[in-house]
């Protein structure tokens, strides 16, 4: 490429863009970016989808071995015949007589994940609606404020979160992994009212004459025409409980109540050499539901995304 | 007298923005409840424990600074987690970007199967970071991991990425670029809005395509660009299942993030004190670092409207 110069076009330049443009009349625009700058871009998306896809491809590879297969150099990469019994063996072994299976700790997920979703779609959408459609001093700072929690990470609280937890004698029960959940996560209330303040404020002052309290607006007119955001939050928050960990780990004492991922902790650690076939196995099972919910809910997650958006 | 003061709260309780603003703040009463229990009060908390020796078991001990002192002494391990966890941010996170904005470029320009292939990027990014771990360990297993295996094809004698001192931490590096799907989708999202008008008239003044990105593109995302930095920061200082699972801070702490470090001493030492004192001294940097972020934002991100 040439360098740049603005301003004073030489000849040359000038004879360079009516050239240019002569090409892309006869050749359209798709030809002008260059039939070469098209294969690389093809080429690198091939290649890097490849990259991605590899360790999951290794995975399901791996979880579908015999323990001979397993160790074979060089590797095999279509395991035949395929072992799939690693899959029934991970669903019906249990780690001990006190632990979960894989199905019961997926229980246990499902009922954090679900009461932990209600409750902050629920809270989160009460404080986003005040911050997006009502006038009250404060407001501002309020705000801010909220934003700056997002910027705390959760390992400057938890030591006194434990020690609340443990006061209140709570500790090994699922309620510290809920109850916070009530009171509206930043994150979801910032989405939440960037979405609000999309909806025409006249909905409300028409409600307001017709003598609807603030209540009604909230419940009848918002949340009904909001059900985008929320699904956006709803599809986040459930990767999000389905996925932790720290916390789980820190409150839950009693095996029979683990969560799915500290499962996979410990399934590999049950063996003196680690089983990888099963483990691998484990992990294609707890990692699917959020895989499918994915593919399914792709634009919202997108949406999610774009809504937080880039604006101050 | 008392009549008409009384008369006047009633009116003030009755004026419409008044009761409005009642209302508001009530709607927005469980934030300010939460905030108080589970964010503000747990911060001042964990400044007061970081004054005692506590291991929830006897009373606590008030020791003054000395958890604080103690942190700095040459055989703790806060000092070396610390450098271990801002090598990784400092690396990390812009290699990230760079691969996100990389991403999103391509799948910007005129393709076929765009969805398909945004949606094979962003797939890493829902699993958890145990389930990762778990597979990264496999993939980096000296003997039968897929990785030394490829390198084996090109003759390439592969390195024990997580038992070598000086590769673990790059190997997390690594492995983090696997999750890049947030930013990219912020990135694309940035590159969709760019107005098509300027790119025309660059055109035009026959500027080159590397001239355009970085005079044109990159002012133009600069707020992505930022906002992807400090979330990216905040969640790379607390990296912990990572190392938690595939490495246990090894080895000889090459792995030891500061994140794993005060849940050591939390939960496994139960030292409440020692482990308040970390992660005071964590909120202040992060808290300095953002607003040394934003503060430099001003001088390389371009808003549109100002």
């Amino acid at each position: 490429m040439s360098p740049p110069s603005h301003g004073t076009a030489s000849k040359q330049q000038r004879a360079q863009v009516s050239r240019d443009r002569l090409h892309a009349i006869l050749f359209g625009n798709r030809f002008r970016t260059g039939i070469f700058k098209q294969i690389l871009i093809y080429l690198l998306l091939i290649i890097l989808s490849a990259l991605f896809l590899l360790p999951f491809y290794w995975m399901v590879n791996t979880s579908l071995k015999t323990p001979d297969q397993l160790f074979a150099i060089p590797p095999v990469w279509f395991p035949h015949p395929s072992a799939w019994d690693n899959y029934v063996h991970v669903m019906t072994i249990s780690l001990g007589p006190q632990y979960p299976t894989v199905l019961r700790s997926a229980l246990n997920t499902l009922i954090i994940t679900i009461n932990g979703l209600i409750a902050t779609l629920f809270s989160s959408s009460l404080v986003a609606y005040a911050f997006a459609r009502m006038e009250f001093p404060g407001k501002k700072i309020l705000f801010l404020g909220i934003l700056g929690t997002l910027m705390v990470p959760f390992s400057v609280i938890m030591i006194p979160q434990f020690i609340l937890w443990k006061q209140v004698n709570w500790l090994d029960t699922y309620w510290p992994l809920i109850i916070p959940q009530w009171f509206g996560g930043a994150w979801n209330i910032f989405l939440m009212r960037q979405f609000f303040m999309t909806i025409p404020k006249e909905y409300d002052e028409a409600a307001l004459m017709e003598g609807g309290s603030r209540w009604d607006i909230y419940w009848r007119i918002i949340l009904p025409l909001s059900r985008p955001v929320m699904a956006a939050v709803a599809v986040f928050a459930f990767v999000f409980f389905w996925n932790d960990f720290l916390n789980p780990l820190i409150i839950l004492v009693t095996p029979i109540k683990f969560t799915l991922t500290m499962f996979l902790v410990n399934f590999g650690m049950m063996y003196q050499y680690i089983q990888w076939q099963l483990w691998m196995a484990a992990s294609v099972i707890i990692i699917l539901p959020c895989l499918i919910l994915f593919f399914f809910t792709q634009n919202l997650f997108l949406s999610g995304i774009n809504i937080t958006g880039v604006r101050k | 007298m008392s009549a008409i003061s009384g008369n006047k709260i009633k009116s003030f309780f009755r004026s419409a923005r008044t009761r409005n603003a009642l209302t508001a703040y009530l709607f927005i009463s469980p934030w300010v409840i939460g905030f108080l229990f589970f964010m503000g009060g747990p911060i001042i908390a964990s400044l007061v424990l970081s004054f005692f020796r506590w291991d929830l078991l006897s009373p606590p001990q008030f020791i003054g600074l000395a958890n604080f002192t103690n942190l700095f002494k040459k055989t703790d391990l806060f000092v070396p987690s610390m450098i271990v966890t801002f090598k990784y941010v400092i690396i990390a996170v812009p290699a990230s970007q760079i691969l996100a904005l990389g991403l999103a470029l391509l799948l910007n320009q005129k393709v076929r199967f765009r969805g398909f292939f945004r949606t094979i990027f962003y797939l890493p990014s829902v699993v958890s970071g145990v389930a990762a771990s778990v597979i990264w360990m496999w993939l980096y297993d000296a003997q039968y991991g897929v990785i030394d295996n490829l390198l084996k094809l090109v003759g390439i004698t592969g390195p024990n990425w997580l038992f070598s001192k000086d590769l673990a931490l790059w190997s997390l590096i690594i492995m983090s670029l696997w999750s890049v799907g947030v930013p990219m989708v912020v990135y694309l999202a940035a590159l969709q809005n760019l107005p098509q008008e300027l790119y025309e008239a660059a055109e035009l003044d026959n500027a080159g395509g590397w001239t355009t990105f970085w005079n044109l593109t990159v002012p133009l995302i600069s707020p992505a660009i930022l906002f992807n930095l400090v979330i990216g920061t905040i969640f790379g200082i607390q990296t912990f299942a990572q190392p938690y699972l595939m490495t246990n801070g090894g080895p000889v702490n090459s792995t030891m993030f500061v994140g794993l470090h005060l849940y050591e001493v939390g939960f496994h030492y139960l030292q409440m004190g020692g482990g308040s004192a970390i992660a005071w001294i964590l909120f202040v940097i992060i808290t300095v670092l953002t607003v040394l972020q934003l503060r430099l934002a001003n001088r390389w991100v371009y808003y549109e409207s100002q």
